[in-house]
């Protein structure tokens, strides 16, 4: 192998281009750039101001992330309905007055105040709600209305009473305690502050009313056509708004015990800058209350540190401007353009030599024929996408078709037919259990089990996490073909974990080992991953020492064998390599053979794609998926192979109208049955000098019961 | 063919006026100016009523650049902060040197530019306009008071009488802010009814993307729409400060920019863009000006008139999203 290549190959090998392209189909991506840009933040904040993280510091900075964060929260939660809240910083103003009122002037208990505040809130936001939600009016020019008028309120009471409030003080130690308290440090209304945050997290997050304020936001009309009532949905959202607002109040006012002229102005837009740098977008249905406390603190932080270098109030209003306008330039187009982005990198080649094959010296087994050119048809035009196909012991046919059903075609003449079981998924692989069980890859869904009166039952539709994979490789995406050991396991294959059903050929642009082999064990009920990093592991069969199976990698053109028992554990060897095709799956044949069938036959132009994958990049972003260079996956042919891995022979169907690409083989009583999954018909073709009473069962079971 | 239809179509739209938005406010401009006349004696004197029509001129001014955003499904709700910082900064700059007429062509070069950066933000950016503007001002106010003036109240220059003659003088007994006012309705109203960008500032409220689609270059529109508008606000501008022969930057934290919503809104242009003339910016005016003059000479508390008028935006929205209800097919995600 030239240098350049070992560097291409080391170069795809190590630096993982796949990673961004799986990181952007995560739903916590959102947040990680607020994240990151909080921890930035507060450590530049460290290095640049001493004694930055001193208790006092800290305690200050909790108290104001405390009152400030439940506005945030508050307006989260309005922005997540699909609205928006400008009244905040006059409802604030309101609701503090109220708060002051009762405790200095009126000298009211505690608890009255706490309710006349919530009220207060209330009351504001039920005037929104009602507004926005049953009125339909537009969310932000009714809120700055709404505002102008909460706070014209503010203006002609304020006045009135501002020396009744200054000159009283109100004796409540509790009031004290929320004002000033701490525990080991904490202070007390940080603890309020946190109870509230995490119980609308787990309220937005976790339980119905939140999933129908996010439905309600993301889609209006959908979330109506589902049967929410969305004109309720956002009118709770503005009266919780208004809550949480006066929370937030009754905070400040027991902090501050006094109020002034300017309180609540201009909040509106410290706090939409927070809710907005936090990731929350303002389309409506994405975000959390996390985003809303990132943003808090880092807004925090930003405008504490500009009082700290001594700045003016109108730079800090200059930079506060900039920054919300340059987060919501952000959000719009981060939400408009990460799907584009996605679709661009997901597709992520590597690095793949095939050896060369020498045209002059191909055997003479592998020379074109026409022996397929006859085939018996069985189910023309009435099956589609018969991927694989199993005979039982009464010689009925099944196989799996596009329609998400098993089919079942009567012997002798398989004229007949009728739905054997209905999945819901594309059945590929198929295999009958020593119980007469038959037992299913579906595609999407994981491997299920129909018995023999055509009940379906999951067999599993999980195995182990990887470790460090981003993508969640629990869930099976694509099993493929499975077949079962002597003692019961299931081995089965998944193709790829990149990759659905639909785009299945779009792995092979990759050429890495996306798939992998897992294996069922009845006895524990568990599923384990066995071989990681295949190249599409494809067809599999066990071999006949029972300790031992072949399975096909189909980019890599390659079969190896794996001992899963016996001495050999864990060995692996190259069984078959350098195939002229891409084998798809692999069968018993009689007198000790095997059959492979091959999909489609390797092209010189693809072999050398292969071994360009900047070339493939560059396909896969530049042009529409359509015109793409996809693998030969038109034209395979069906190889006879010997037990040690001699090519017998093989079968050609030359006019390319009946078989073209073949993906399952299966022999039986001196018949091949042919299945291709994207057929529209099964074939069948005598075998010369075949065991004419051979049957895969019989092979695998032993003789009848 | 088009005659003959023209005219039974006429008629229903004489009696539909008085059942219209516009017709409603109409009667009650004309009802409240009835009532001021006859229970405040200083209300129907000429002095009076040319004050009132002065003093509200430069909101009709503003109105009138707002229509034209509002129009063509927007809003700018900048326009004060551009206005201030504009004219403030052309006082600063003849002050500290400069000629006053090289000052004012820089002041209009710093309008253009804040109108045509919301602009770019809007059209390319796609941020909805009220945020685009929302934070914009505040922007452009932090610019203006860290960088260009330190004091909020900005003098005319002195030594430049031709510059007060622009809110003082009078031509036949009418005030120039008036007469500005006239003209710049007459302008507009050209402007929109008989030139492309007019018709095409229509459609591209009426249906953005049928706008688009249909050819309608909407992006340089938007940038346009936005650079009139901060152009109109940078002249109501100089306007308001030759007549008070100083600009108060204070106005930007003033309710200002409601009363010119409250203008544009009550005279019948709808929020959601695509209809509405110069004659409901005209009425507008007019209602408002007989509003805000008749609550003055109660003497009513500022912060109560504040409210008053909170009050009185509001039901205007609330009828103005009664009679123009929103259009499902048009509005979008996210549209706030």
């Amino acid at each position: 192998m030239a240098t350049s290549d070992t560097l291409l190959r080391l170069r795809y090998r190590f630096f993982p281009d796949r990673m961004f392209g799986e990181l952007l189909t995560k739903s916590w991506i959102d947040n990680v750039i607020p994240a990151l840009a909080l921890v930035v933040a507060v450590l530049i904040m460290v290095a640049l101001i001493p004694g930055y993280l001193s208790a006092g510091n800290l305690a200050d900075l909790a108290r104001q992330v405390s009152e400030m964060g439940l506005i945030a929260l508050a307006l989260t939660i309005v922005i997540l309905s699909g609205g928006i809240d400008l009244s905040v910083g006059s409802m604030f103003a309101l609701c503090v007055l109220t708060a002051l009122v009762c405790m200095n002037v009126l000298g009211l208990p505690i608890a009255v105040s706490l309710v006349a505040t919530l009220g207060t809130g209330l009351v504001c936001g039920l005037l929104n709600g009602v507004l926005v939600g049953y009125l339909r009016l537009r969310a932000f020019i009714t809120t700055l209305v709404t505002l102008v008028i909460f706070r014209a309120l503010y203006d002609i009471i304020f006045p009135r009473l501002a020396s009744a409030i200054v000159g009283n003080m109100a004796i409540s130690p509790t009031w004290d305690l929320i004002g000033y308290g701490d525990f080991y440090g904490v202070p007390v209304s940080f603890f309020i502050f946190a109870v509230i945050a995490v119980a609308l997290h787990i309220g937005l997050s976790r339980l119905r009313p939140g999933w129908r304020l996010r439905a309600v936001g993301g889609a209006r009309r959908s979330a109506y056509n589902a049967g929410i009532n969305v004109k309720l949905t956002v009118c709770l959202a503005y009266v919780t708004s208004g809550l949480l607002t006066a929370v937030a109040a009754f905070l400040f006012s027991a902090r501050l015990g006094s109020t002034g002229a300017d309180t609540g102005i201009g909040l509106e837009i410290t706090v939409l800058t927070a809710v907005v740098l936090g990731g929350v977008s303002l389309g409506g249905g994405r975000g959390s209350a996390g985003n809303a406390i990132i943003g808090t603190i880092l807004v925090l932080i930003l405008s504490n540190s500009l009082i700290r270098l001594s700045m003016p109030g109108s730079v800090n209003q200059l930079i506060l401007g900039l920054v919300l306008i340059a987060a919501v330039l952000f959000d719009r187009k981060w939400v408009k353009n990460r799907g584009k982005i996605l679709s661009k990198i997901y597709v992520s080649p590597t690095f793949l030599r095939l050896p060369e094959r020498d045209r002059k010296a191909e055997p003479a087994a592998l020379a074109i024929n026409d022996r397929l050119g006859d085939t018996e048809l069985i189910g023309l035009g009435t099956v589609e996408g018969p991927e694989d196909v199993i005979l039982d012991r009464n010689d009925n046919l099944y196989t799996g078709t596009r329609h998400g059903t098993i089919v079942r075609f009567f012997a002798p003449d398989y004229n007949r037919s009728e739905v054997f079981a209905r999945i819901g998924g594309h059945p590929l692989g198929l295999s009958f259990a020593q119980n007469g069980d038959l037992l299913t890859c579906v595609g999407g869904m994981g491997v299920y089990r129909v018995t023999p009166d055509g009940t379906v039952a999951k067999v599993t539709d999980e195995t182990n996490r990887s470790l460090l994979s981003i993508i969640d490789d629990s869930r099976l995406r694509l099993p493929d073909d499975l077949d079962i050991a002597p003692d019961g396991r299931v081995f089965f294959s998944e193709a790829t974990i990149r990759y659905d059903m639909s785009e299945w050929a779009v792995d092979a642009l990759e050429g890495r080992g996306n798939g992998r082999l897992i294996c069922f064990d009845p006895k524990t009920q568990t599923t384990r991953t066995v071989l990681r990093g295949l190249i599409f592991p494809n067809g599999i069969t066990i071999c006949r020492d029972g300790q031992s199976l072949l399975f096909a990698e189909t980019w890599a053109c390659r079969i190896s064998r794996y001992w899963f028992d016996g001495p050999n554990k864990g060995k692996r060897e190259v069984f078959l390599d350098n195939l002229p095709g891409y084998p798809d799956n692999l069968n018993r044949g009689s007198n000790g053979t095997y059959w492979i069938a091959l999909l489609g036959m390797r092209t010189k132009t693809f072999d050398l794609a292969m071994r360009k994958p900047s070339f493939r990049r560059r396909m896969a972003k530049r042009i529409a998926s359509d015109e793409w260079l996809f693998p030969n996956i038109n034209r395979g042919c069906v190889l006879h192979v010997s037990e040690t891995g001699d090519i017998l022979g093989s079968y050609w169907d030359e006019d390319g109208e009946n078989h073209p690409s073949i993906t399952s083989t299966c022999e039986h009583k001196g018949w091949l049955y042919l299945g291709g999954v994207s057929n529209n018909r099964i074939g069948r073709v005598r075998i010369k000098d075949a065991d004419p009473d051979w049957t895969a069962l019989d092979d695998y079971w032993g003789k009848d019961r | 063919m088009s005659t003959t239809n023209a005219n039974p179509a006429n008629a229903p739209r004489v009696s539909g006026l008085f059942k219209s938005q516009e017709g409603i406010v109409l009667i009650l401009a004309f009802v409240a100016f009835v009532a001021f006349s006859l229970l405040l004696p200083s209300f129907f004197s000429a002095g009076n009523l040319l004050t009132l029509v002065r003093s509200v001129s430069i909101l009709g001014i503003l109105a009138l650049g707002m229509a034209i955003v509002v129009i063509g499904r927007g809003i700018d709700v900048s326009m004060i902060a551009t206005m201030v910082v504009s004219v403030s900064w052309a006082f600063v700059l003849a002050r500290s040197g400069y000629s006053l007429e090289v000052s004012l062509v820089i002041g209009a070069l710093f309008a253009l530019c804040a109108g045509v950066a919301i602009g770019i933000l809007v059209a390319f950016g796609e941020v909805p306009p009220i945020f685009a503007t929302l934070a914009a001002g505040s922007v452009i106010y932090g610019l203006g008071r860290t960088f260009f003036f330190q004091l909020e109240m900005q003098n005319v220059p002195p030594g430049h009488e031709w510059f007060s003659l622009f809110g003082q003088a009078r031509i036949l007994g009418i005030p120039i802010t008036v007469v500005t006012f006239g003209v710049l309705c007459i302008l507009i109203h050209f402007l929109l009814s008989r030139t492309r960008f007019g018709w095409q500032v229509y459609a591209m409220g009426n249906n953005p993307e049928a706008a688009r689609i249909t050819g309608v270059p909407s992006r340089p529109m938007i940038l346009a729409q936005y650079a009139v508008s901060a152009f109109v606000a940078y002249g109501a501008g100089l306007i308001l400060a030759s007549s008070a022969s100083a600009i108060n930057a204070r106005l930007f934290n003033s309710t200002m920019i409601y009363d010119i919503l409250l203008v544009v809104v009550l005279g019948g242009i709808g929020l959601n863009g695509g209809h509405g003339k110069v004659r409901n910016v005209v009425l507008g005016t007019i209602f408002v000006g007989i509003l805000l003059n008749g609550m003055t000479i109660l003497n009513i508390d500022y912060t109560i008139q504040n409210l008053v008028k909170g009050v009185v935006l509001l039901l205007a929205i609330v009828i103005d999203s009664l009679v123009n209800p929103r259009d499902e097919q048009t509005s979008q995600q996210g549209d706030l």
